[in-house]
């Protein structure tokens, strides 16, 4: 999923300063899954959102919305529900929300509730870390099936480096050091041989290094 | 500057068991502050933090919970729970420019106990101290 974190109050009440109404706008898709942009966090933020303006001297008047998902086209048209009830739009969906409501939404002003951090999952109950980087040119096959792309902080094709001890990355003593993960999984396969082979320098241009990237499938398209 | 606060305390079912004694009159009689409004729930687990934030928004200068020891909850882990939440919504009022003490979680013995009072007014100084909310 994609995983986010609300932004600072102050940052979030420093968009809406000028507002007298918002929509809060929840996603029901990935930031409810990690608790970040659901309509539980909506609520919370509508009313952090009143406290924070009325600790201003500011009155604000608050809408809490949630659309299905905010980044497919059919979604976005649900907005229109709320017509009349908001002089700008507080979306806690990811960014791709916030882009797809502004692309489509021309008269309307949305603001991100959101840092959008990574590609993740649950690790544990409250605790998301990064699996993938989202890098156009997956390569999971060869690494036994962890991502040293998103998950070595060089992003190394051809690790360990140096700074791995005990199986740790020399940046923190609780981040693992992918490589060593992924050697002792290939191990484990009896294929630890693949760690011999020369990863050779990469094309980033599929990692977003070539411009916005575009996916077209031309048998659902009609 | 002297003021009567407003201060919100919810607190769990087992733990306030003395708000109901005597008629309810025993803990005014013990010297529980006034300034306090006792809202009891079945588990101070079921608290939500917009159940807590909107306290703030209805005028409350402090707000705080009464639960069950974190350790022996009669609903297993509902205590521990609330804290979680509390400390959510002291995070939240820093964030805002707001004394995180405005907010506070107690885990308390069950029944009858002179601990209860004296978190009252532990809670009603407090926020005498603190003055009134800003919000």
């Amino acid at each position: 999923m994609i995983v986010a974190e609300r932004k600072p109050m102050a940052e979030i009440i420093g968009m809406v300063k000028d507002c007298k109404k918002v929509l809060v706008l929840a996603c029901r898709g990935c930031v409810t899954v990690c608790s970040a942009g659901g309509e539980r966090e909506a609520e919370i933020l509508s009313s952090l959102i009143r406290l924070g303006m009325k600790k201003e001297g500011k009155s604000v008047e608050t809408t809490i919305g949630s659309l299905v998902r905010q980044c497919d086209r059919e979604y976005i048209d649900e907005i229109d529900q709320w017509k009349g009830q908001y002089d700008a739009v507080v979306s806690t969906a990811c960014g791709v929300g916030v882009n797809f409501i502004s692309n489509l939404r021309k008269d309307t002003m949305v603001y991100p509730a959101l840092n959008t951090t990574f590609f993740g999952g649950s690790s544990e109950q409250g605790e998301w870390t990064e699996q993938c980087a989202g890098c156009g040119d997956c390569i999971l096959h060869l690494t036994g099936g962890l991502c040293p792309v998103a998950r070595c902080a060089k992003s190394l094709m051809n690790g360990p480096c140096g700074g791995s001890v005990d199986g740790k990355c020399e940046i923190a003593k609780d981040v693992e050091c992918v490589w060593q993960s992924i050697h002792d999984r290939l191990c484990s396969f009896d294929r630890s041989a693949q760690m011999e082979v020369i990863t050779p320098i990469r094309d980033w241009s599929t990692a977003g290094h070539g411009g916005p990237r575009k996916t077209v499938r031309d048998d659902l398209t009609v | 500057m002297s003021f009567d606060p407003a201060i919100t305390l919810f607190s769990c079912h087992y733990t306030s068991q003395q708000s109901c004694a005597e008629e309810g009159n025993e803990l005014e009689q013990l010297g529980f502050p006034s300034s306090i409004r006792l809202v009891r729930v079945p588990c101070t687990g079921k608290l939500q933090v917009t159940t807590l934030l909107q306290a703030f928004e209805d005028g409350a200068d402090g707000v705080y919970v009464v639960g069950c020891p974190a350790d022996g909850c009669h609903n297993v882990k509902g205590s521990v729970r609330a804290a979680k939440r509390v400390a959510a919504v002291r995070a939240a009022l820093e964030e805002l420019g707001v004394e995180g003490g405005r907010v506070e979680m107690y885990h308390l013995p069950r029944g009858l106990h002179p601990e209860f009072v004296e978190k009252g007014k532990e809670m009603d100084g407090r926020i005498r101290d603190l003055g009134p909310s800003p919000f």
